[in-house]
């Protein structure tokens, strides 16, 4: 933020900053109290529930909503929808800084962060679920970070490099989808395992299936999400290309979500058939289970489409906020809400504040980033020396 | 070479040809494992627990845990239900809700030490071990803390040092791993003196089991807790009254954990495998698309230009004719005005000569020509927007 | 190989530890193989 107020000469003390700057003080504060005091000192974790929102938010819900990344770039280069161009950099933007948020979240939750190279050095778990995020969110950390190098090279003015990068375009891409199809499911499969922690209303041997499909959901509603924000808070930044794109991407993207929504909502009931559920429809479980399905699938799955049909950007905009919050409360229930429904209350799982506070202390920093690159790369707009190479 | 046969009627199974060969390529593929063959155990007779902690004073002593706050001789603590935690490796339970009828039963509660461990299977740096003792033991040299362990453990054994800033680690019962290598009961055993607790070979221990409920049917449910419950525990428990009165879970099922990931991991080299195809052939296919349309739009604007050249140069062509012809007519009508004039002349002769009126028609008949020529960059524009559309 | 194993967790091990070798050699593989396949393409 200092960097900002720096170059646009204007007043450091904006309400962002000022905001930003209070949350960054307490997050390190927090920073110090975790690694001094063990994860006791700030997190209500406990021997029923060794996962708190470090896991259901930062990890699950982060790695979900960075999906945009691969969903963007497989469309525009695999799929050659060309006209979403301009939706490709904002969005693998976010899935770096996104999948790097989701890697510092994981050195707080984890006992011996500095450990977290084991499972790839010392000695291979390899019949865990968890080694094949691993080694997949490793593998795509790096994949992202490649994918978004030509930004900064472009503005450090570095051709060849950037050349280079540019051709292996295809490459990266196909890596991005296998290795997003597999960790994205992946986080759903390391739930299999305990068929009996897990509602069966959640519970599914389709579960992997049901976090890869989602996953998609989320990244078209991410990008048509921050599209919106971009537009609203960096416009200045944005050049003709993004300005006359936004409302394409909106329309495209949401039908493409409304369409993976109504997939999503057929193979989620058919885990209610395939497990013969249906009788636990009618416990609490199953209400909270059907505001999810209809409120959070069904609904914006028809609002899409309304959206779509009727050219109404503005509905596909607050569909696609609906949508991201069925996201996040879709992993909290399979983390969280559902996930030691056998417990009484007294044992159950509810978030510190001090965690709460750090997982907010992990946004800010994403959003501050965010800034700083989009304030000086060429994200939303594309820089003059390479205007129309694609 | 009984190893390689069954591989090879595996590649048969999973080439489909699995459900043609019948029952004996069925039984090469899906393979049943026994555990270890000397493993060991213990079995756990309820009805013989009087709830004296003596096993929790001994596992705290033999694994050198730190002393609870209450002494293990106050038996108070059993009013409330415990649980074991990061300093308590072995907890007994009093149940005083029962349908046994004859007071409270007691249960005692530690890692049962799963034939196929679901926290092992969970763990990504393989610190958690089935020995060919029966025990499972966890080496916290390589524990990263994910705590996979805890989610994946159906009993919720493994507990967590959370106060720890600095050298966190996962704990539970080892079976006194150190203590039975060495030939030694486990402490916890060693202790009991009721007998409630019995250490040996799991098989004999299910003999064992077995024979105690047919000799006094009426004392025991007629089941051996742990002969199946999650592919077999290495604990084994008797119990007079059904086991969810005594806080053991009924609705665990009898796969194995690492059965409940199978299939998601085989899942991972398909997907490894076929996407790459898929993918570039969907790209193949779009790039296909693109340059034929892009032919097919190149060819639509030569046509396009060529066509407007055409009609451009028709209607010069038309033009200048049309001129040609209007002033081969306006001459030949001077010729004739001319003539006529001359005759008049000839004829009137004394009369004033009269001319200019054939000067204002050739202004109108030039401008035409120019008409024609707006027509070039007309067709010139048509081709701009398909060209952006291309770029 | 005669190993013997006595779970169906020590089976996956080695299993799954092959597949994952298998895995990477694949990646590295196919796209060795698609660049020789479409070699001739660019020129």
């Amino acid at each position: 933020m200092p960097e900002e107020s720096a170059t646009s000469g204007k007043n450091i003390f904006t309400p962002f900053n000022i905001v930003a700057g209070i949350i960054l003080a307490v997050g390190g504060v927090l920073t110090i109290l975790r690694f001094t005091g063990g994860l006791a000192a700030v997190t209500n974790l406990s021997d029923y529930n060794p996962w708190g929102i470090w896991i259901g938010f930062d990890l699950l819900v982060g790695v979900a909503l960075a999906a945009g990344g691969y969903v963007t770039s497989a469309a525009v280069y695999i799929f050659g929808m060309k006209k979403y161009h301009a939706a490709v950099r904002p969005a693998i933007l976010t899935g770096f800084l996104g999948y790097a948020l989701v890697v510092l979240a994981l050195h707080y939750d984890v006992g011996r962060p500095w450990r977290l190279p084991y499972p790839f050095i010392i000695q291979q778990g390899t019949t865990s679920l968890l080694f094949e995020v691993g080694a997949c969110v490793a593998l795509y950390l790096t994949v992202l970070f490649i994918e978004f190098t030509p930004a900064p090279l472009e503005w450090l003015g570095f051709k060849r490099a950037r050349n280079i990068v540019v051709k292996l375009t295809m490459l990266l891409t196909i890596f991005g989808v296998i290795l997003s199809t597999l960790h994205q499911s992946s986080l759903g499969a390391l739930f299999l395992i305990a068929p009996s922690k897990l509602h069966p209303l959640w519970y599914s041997s389709y579960i992997p299936v049901y976090f890869f499909i989602s996953s998609i959901i989320a990244g078209l509603s991410m990008v048509i999400f921050e599209g919106t924000l971009s537009h609203r808070f960096f416009k200045g930044k944005m050049d003709e290309e993004h300005l006359a794109e936004k409302d394409t991407i909106a329309l495209g993207f949401g039908k493409a979500a409304s369409l993976v929504l109504a997939g999503y909502f057929i193979i989620k009931v058919i885990g209610v058939a395939a497990d013969n559920n249906w009788h636990y429809l009618g416990t609490g479980y199953g209400a909270w289970f059907l505001l999810e399905l209809l409120g959070f699938v069904a609904l914006p799955c028809f609002l899409y489409a309304v959206g779509v049909r009727d050219k109404n950007v503005k509905l596909i905009r607050w569909t696609a906020a609906l949508t991201v919050i069925g996201i996040v409360l879709n992993r909290f229930n399979v983390s969280m809400i559902a996930f030691n429904y056998h417990l009484p209350s007294s044992e159950r799982y509810f978030p510190h504040w001090m965690e709460i506070g750090i997982s907010v202390f992990i946004v800010t920093v994403g959003l501050v980033v965010f800034r700083f690159i989009v304030t000086r790369m060429p994200i939303l707009y594309e820089h003059p020396d390479y205007k129309g190479v694609h | 070479m009984s190893i390689s046969r069954r591989r090879f009627l595996g590649w048969l199974g999973a080439a489909g040809l699995g459900t043609t060969l019948g029952t004996t390529a069925r039984a090469a593929t899906a393979k049943h494992f026994t555990g270890h063959p000397g493993a060991g155990g213990v079995l756990f007779d309820s009805t013989r627990c009087i709830g004296c902690r003596k096993c929790e004073a001994a596992c705290n002593l033999v694994n050198e845990l730190p002393l609870p706050d209450q002494p293990f001789d106050d038996l108070k603590i059993l009013d409330k239900t415990r649980r074991t935690d990061a300093k308590t490796y072995t907890v007994v339970n009093r149940y005083d809700s029962n349908s046994s009828g004859s007071g409270p039963l007691y249960r005692k509660i530690q890692c049962n030490h799963c034939l196929e461990p679901a926290c092992a299977s969970a763990c990504f740096v393989r610190a958690f071990r089935k020995t060919e003792t029966g025990a499972v033991t966890y080496d916290a040299s390589v524990c990263v803390g994910c705590r996979y362990c805890m989610i994946a453990c159906p009993f919720e054994i493994p507990t967590y040092e959370y106060d720890k800033a600095l050298t966190p680690r996962v704990q539970k019962c080892t079976l006194c791993y150190p203590r039975i290598s060495k030939g030694m009961l486990p402490g916890c055993v060693e202790s009991c003196p009721t007998e409630a607790l019995t250490y040996g070979n799991r098989s004999e221990l299910l003999r064992v089991a077995r024979q105690r409920i047919s000799r006094f049917p009426q004392r025991y449910v007629d089941h051996v807790y742990g002969e199946n419950e999650m592919g077999g525990t290495s604990w084994l428990y008797l119990s007079a009254v059904p086991f969810r009165e005594i806080g053991l879970r009924e609705d665990l099922g009898v796969t194995p954990a690492p059965q409940l990931t199978k299939g998601a991991l085989s899942a991972v080299p398909i997907v490894v495998g076929l996407w790459p195809v898929l993918l570039t052939g969907i790209y193949a296919i779009s790039k296909r698309k693109d340059r034929i349309s892009d032919a097919e739009k190149q060819q639509a604007v030569e046509l396009a230009v060529t066509q407007a050249k055409t009609e451009a140069e028709e209607k010069l062509a038309a033009a200048l004719d049309q001129a040609k012809q209007q002033k081969e007519k306006e001459i030949e009508m001077r010729i004739k005005k001319a003539l006529e004039e001359a005759a008049k002349a000839q004829a009137e002769e004394a009369a004033e000569p009269e001319t200019g009126e054939a000067g204002e028609p050739e202004a109108g008949e030039t401008g035409e020509p120019e008409a024609g020529e707006t027509g070039e960059p007309e067709a010139g524009e048509s081709d701009k927007p398909e060209d952006e559309e291309g770029s | 190989m005669d190993t013997v194993f006595h779970s169906l967790h020590d089976f996956m091990l080695h299993t799954e530890s092959i597949t994952y070798i298998l895995i990477i050699a694949a990646l590295i593989g196919i796209t060795g193989f698609w660049l020789f396949l479409s070699d001739s393409d660019e020129k």
